[in-house]
């Protein structure tokens, strides 16, 4: 390699002197101006901590004793950080691109194994008997929140459809909308997003079909107009925006099963003692504290009303 | 392009500034105006560090590429800054994971880094930083003398490819953003190849012997 000398400098490229003696003053504003830009592209208005979206409310909605009485987490958050893959893989995604999915009309296909099938219009589901459900929601990612959600038991929609024997597993599927989700371009999931449960676990109390949030119908990004919410289960065993209800005789292959199995099981209760390949289950970051000091507890604090489902189980291997 | 002394200097004053943005910016959010992270600050910071990580390392690497092809020999000046704030960066991030993420449970920690093949890459890639940047200073390139300097920071061949294995078994489902970072560490890397065998190829036509690279410390 030869090391060139350099030419004679030529004028031009000669830093003009009025600039040379100002460089520690251009220097100064030029690093204030960086500074001063960054800032501003941050700051967004903030909304109060309970300000809602202001959409449609929910009336004559009955409070629970299967609430927790812990304090809710700000709408803001439960509405600007969660995971719906179908409008993109960000927390962030869902609040900006769920705008574009049309929720009315909407119809939920109730079928599979049972005597009466039949598609159900969103406004039939809002007739049900409606409760407010205050339930700790913790995501696989080891975050948590707690939300007040608006529902109804999902077995008081089974008993209209009367499920057979034969019915030893629900799947629900997430609606698939190419045209309204920017997400399912990407091939990260097999779509439509289907997840399953045992039929004694869709059954039980504490498992609601969400209409509502805050006192209000749900926004789209949390998955309007009706969602799945399993509160001692992970996150994303819950769908989303759900138009399709099977109850079937074979365990259900979900979703994420498909994408990752050895990482996501089908039951995926939250569970301390068992670490996704990833990163640890034992301890979560409450939404928005900065520091992961709460320790997970074994189904997300609902062991009383659900430890027996899984009597005589192994939880580490039927993850 | 050429630049004068003077006016390299004053660049680099620029770059020094530019480089402490990200870690103002989150700075004075955390002490003063949290929501602008939004629902999950720590995440949000330990994301911003891997990535401003991640870039200055890629930023060094272009480095010496961009002075190849564009004649700019006054680039060279500026290698050892970026790397440095690349160090600096990962140590942020880091700190992040082992303060917000476990809360300083040190065994907790060494568990991971054992068990989580996406942990082991991403503190292997910083541990292989330690050295490179302890040796970045005029009096370490001396008493190592160049050669031997020279041969120990190629490391950085090794950490690159480490940090984007590190973000790519991190992301869930979505890989499209560390493939991004993956094709750009492939040029920076493919392109000091593709010179080699080209330098080589000129050596044996030539049939002489090329002169030894003269390592450039910074001036």
């Amino acid at each position: 390699m030869l090391i060139k000398r350099p030419d004679d400098l030529k004028p031009s490229e000669i830093t003009p002197r009025a600039f040379y003696e100002r460089r520690r003053e251009l220097m100064k504003v030029a690093a204030a101006g960086s500074i001063l830009g960054a800032v501003g592209a941050l700051a967004r208005p903030v909304r109060a901590q309970n300000e809602t979206l202001g959409l449609e409310k929910l009336p004559n909605v009955a409070k629970s004793r299967l609430s927790t009485t812990e304090p809710p987490t700000a709408y803001r958050h439960v509405t600007t950080y969660n995971n719906f893959y179908e409008f993109g893989t960000e927390k962030t995604d869902p609040m900006q691109y769920a705008k574009r999915l049309k929720v009315k009309p909407w119809t939920v296909a109730v079928e599979g194994e049972v005597a009466k099938p039949r598609t159900f219009g969103i406004e039939d589901l809002l007739k049900l008997p409606l409760e407010e459900r205050v339930y700790r929601l913790r995501c696989v990612e080891a975050w948590s929140m707690v939300i007040p959600w608006m529902g109804f038991e999902f077995n008081a929609l089974a008993k209209l459809v009367e499920p057979t024997s034969k019915a030893k597993f629900v799947e629900f599927v997430t609606a698939y909308r190419p045209e309204e989700m920017p997400g399912v371009r990407l091939p990260v999931l097999n779509w439509p997003y289907l997840e399953g449960l045992r039929i004694d676990e869709a059954m039980h109390p504490l498992t609601i079909m969400a209409v509502g949030l805050y006192g209000e119908v749900l926004p789209n990004q949390n998955g309007a107009p009706v969602r799945l919410v399993v509160p001692w289960k992970y996150g994303f065993k819950s769908g989303k925006s759900i138009v399709r209800i099977r109850f079937v005789e074979k365990q259900p292959k979900t979703a994420w099963e498909k994408a990752a199995p050895n990482e996501y099981g089908f039951y995926s209760n939250v569970n301390p003692g068992v670490d996704h390949p990833r990163w640890t289950q034992r301890r979560e970051r409450r939404i928005p504290e900065l520091f992961a000091r709460r320790e997970t507890v074994l189904f997300n604090g609902y062991g009383d009303q659900v430890a027996g489902l899984y009597a005589g189980m192994d939880l580490k291997k039927l993850y | 392009m050429r630049l004068t002394a003077q006016a390299t200097s004053v660049l680099k004053a620029i770059v020094f500034v530019a480089a402490l943005v990200p870690v103002t910016r989150l700075a004075v959010a955390v002490a003063f105006y949290p929501e602008w992270l939004g629902a999950n600050p720590a995440e949000f910071i330990t994301r911003s560090t891997g990535d401003w990580t991640l870039r200055f390392l890629l930023i060094t690497l272009a480095v010496t590429p961009l002075r190849k092809m564009l004649g700019w020999h006054w680039l060279a000046g500026f290698r050892r800054m970026l790397g440095l704030y690349a160090f600096f960066y990962g140590l942020l991030h880091l700190s992040s994971y082992v303060s917000f993420d476990h809360v300083f449970d040190l065994a907790e920690i060494l568990k991971d880094i054992v068990k989580r093949p996406f942990i082991t890459v991403g503190f292997l890639s910083l541990v292989l930083m330690l050295p490179l940047a302890i040796t970045s200073t005029d009096r370490m390139v001396r008493r190592l003398g160049a050669k031997r300097w020279l041969a120990l920071h190629r490391v950085v061949y090794v950490i690159a490819p480490l940090g984007v294995l590190h973000f790519w078994w991190m992301v869930k489902a979505d890989v499209t953003e560390p493939a991004i970072y993956a094709v750009i560490v492939a040029c920076l890397l493919g392109y000091r190849v593709v010179a080699k065998v080209g330098e080589s190829r000129r050596r044996t036509a030539r049939g002489g012997r090329a002169p030894l690279p003269q390592p450039r410390p910074n001036a």
